[in-house]
């Protein structure tokens, strides 16, 4: 299985974090993925991620982890894009775009500083599309804690939650603080988002929160099977990208590992592509 | 009153200046049909949504089971106007009803076999179980009022409110689903309250009436409530009430004191 498990995969310590980084990453945003579809909130999702990017690149100028950065950046965008729910529809949307355009004008910002002002190499790559292999081991523990509070969460409001994605007026009807459910998740998919675009990158964290639930629910109509479905398609893809990315270090003529965000990508759409051919047939599980 | 399970008594509610209901009051009784009927924006959701906790209102009490409505009162069920659903919602028709048992609650919890067999027997209830594997989201229109009604109903409330659940269906599925609303409210003993705006479709199972118009409201037996005189009294100026084949035409004379007289008398059809 060589041709599969370059030497020294099983024995490699930044495999060892990253396969631990990945899982959790992936596991969190498994879950909280299929309920931002749910709820129809992929752009906010989105718009989260590239929030995320602005607290990725200013961490390395403050001196923090990448990981907090991430999360703060990600946490701030969630707070922003909360205040502006209660307008609905296009205010909503108009709203959360100009959010985005801020957080993407101060990533472009705080990139450029780090490219001009600090020794630290790398960042712009870091930051936007991930380096999982670079990653720290003291970042496994605070990112398991991070991410089982983040399904905890979304354990708790899992009922409310699915009556106020499918009707508001429903929700409320029964007694559901719908505004504080959706601010909940909003937290939720903030940590997700965090967690992924450590994986991943920011700018390719979203195929690793929308993808593999995308992909899941295509294939089921039952929710419990959508989760279960998503976390083998989430952790799957990242284990698989972790390998590739570990092997191509061989292929390339400079001896130059591929991102390991490149081939969790490629993988997510392959299997999304596999799960939408096979939904237009009638299939389900 | 016995068996009156929801009262409202001289409600009035404004939305953004404009008095929307004016001394509305009305009761429903627990195995009865009521139809609450109006022109389109006359304020028949604006009372739901006041009868829900939804709404504020000035003035006027709303009471169920003799006691001040609490918001969000459990014996209350609501089947709301429509739900939009994306094709991609993993969602199926069993889930969805069974979610109608507590969705409020906070936390994971496993059914027990009683509330599986509820949930078995509501879909039965309401025609629906060759549904219960069916994506939510793939049911017809008239596949998912009965599915909606049976997430209302699975918690045994006293009261059924519909918003205008006959408004996108066609003539078959209407006559279905007035006859599905009024065996339930009879099996299950559940005061019905149905808003539309048609009441041709209501008339063969009508046990009482709320007739909206202008902000006030006339109520009780559709024989007493749908007449000349009674509707004349609500609109504030003549109107004819004819019945023509079975069906129901409220023809109204235009306002003598409007300078802007129509040339032909305006024809309100319910």
């Amino acid at each position: 299985m060589n041709w599969l498990f370059a030497p020294g995969l099983f024995t490699s310590a930044p495999v060892h974090t990253a396969l631990a980084l990945g899982t959790v990453s992936a596991t969190v945003c498994a879950v909280v993925g299929v309920f931002t579809i749910l709820r129809g909130a992929s752009f906010a999702g989105h718009a989260l991620t590239d929030v995320a990017a602005t607290g990725g690149a200013g961490s390395v100028l403050v001196g923090v982890s990448p990981l907090t950065g991430f999360l703060s950046g990600a946490l701030v965008g969630a707070g922003a894009i909360g205040t502006t729910r209660g307008r609905g529809g296009h205010q909503q949307e108009v709203a959360t775009g100009i959010v985005l355009s801020v957080a993407t004008g101060l990533s472009a910002l705080f990139l450029y500083l780090n490219a001009t002002t600090s020794a630290a190499t790398g960042v712009t790559q870091r930051v936007l599309f991930g380096s999982l292999f670079s990653a720290s081991s003291s970042e496994i523990l605070p990112t398991l804690l991070v991410g089982a509070l983040a399904l905890l969460l979304t354990g708790v409001i899992a009922r409310p939650l699915v009556l106020s994605s499918l009707s508001v007026e429903l929700a409320r009807a029964r007694g559901v603080r719908v505004a504080l459910i959706g601010g909940a998740f909003l937290l939720t998919m903030a940590v997700a988002v965090g967690l992924s675009a450590l994986t991943s990158g920011s700018l390719l964290s979203t195929a690793l929160l929308i993808g593999p639930a995308a992909a899941a629910v295509r294939c089921t109509s039952r929710l419990s099977h959508a989760l279960l479905l998503a976390l083998t398609f989430g952790i799957g893809c990242t284990w698989l990208g972790i390998v590739l990315s570990y092997d191509s270090y061989n292929w390339m003529p400079k001896n130059q590992s591929l991102p390991v965000s490149f081939f969790i990508v490629v993988a997510i759409v392959v299997v999304y592509g596999v799960c939408t051919v096979g939904s237009t047939r009638g299939r389900r599980v | 009153m016995p068996d009156e399970i929801l009262s409202v008594e001289h409600l009035t509610v404004s939305l953004h200046g404009r008095v929307i209901l004016d001394d509305v009051s009305f009761a429903l009784r627990r195995g009865e049909f009521t139809g609450l009927i109006g022109s389109n924006g006359v304020g028949k959701t604006t009372l739901l949504r006041a009868i829900l906790g939804l709404q504020p209102y000035e003035a006027g009490t709303i009471s169920v089971n003799g006691e001040p409505r609490r918001r969000h009162h459990a014996a209350i069920g609501y089947v709301p106007q429509k739900i939009a659903l994306d094709s991609d919602v993993p969602l199926r028709v069993v889930d969805f009803v069974t979610l109608g048992l507590d969705a409020e609650r906070w936390g994971l919890r496993r059914r027990s076999a009683a509330q599986r067999a509820r949930v078995t027997d509501m879909l039965e209830a309401v025609g629906a179980s060759h549904l219960a594997s069916k994506r939510l989201s793939e049911l017809s229109g008239g596949e998912q009022q009965r599915v909606f009604i049976a997430h209302a109903l699975v918690r045994e409330p006293h009261v059924l409110l519909l918003d205008e659940p006959l408004a996108n269906l066609d003539p078959r599925n209407v006559q279905e689903i007035v006859a599905l609303l009024h065996r339930l409210a009879r099996d299950h003993d559940v005061a019905i309250l149905l808003s539309a705006h048609e009441m041709n479709a209501l008339l063969p199972v009508m046990d009482r009436v709320v007739y909206l118009t202008g902000g006030h409201c006339a109520s009780g037996p559709t024989s007493e409530v749908v007449r000349t005189d009674v509707l004349s009294a609500l609109y504030g100026h003549h109107v004819d009430v004819v019945q023509i084949h079975g069906r129901v035409f409220v023809i109204a004379e235009p306002n003598d004191a409007t300078d802007d007289l129509p040339e032909h008398p305006t024809l309100t059809v319910h």
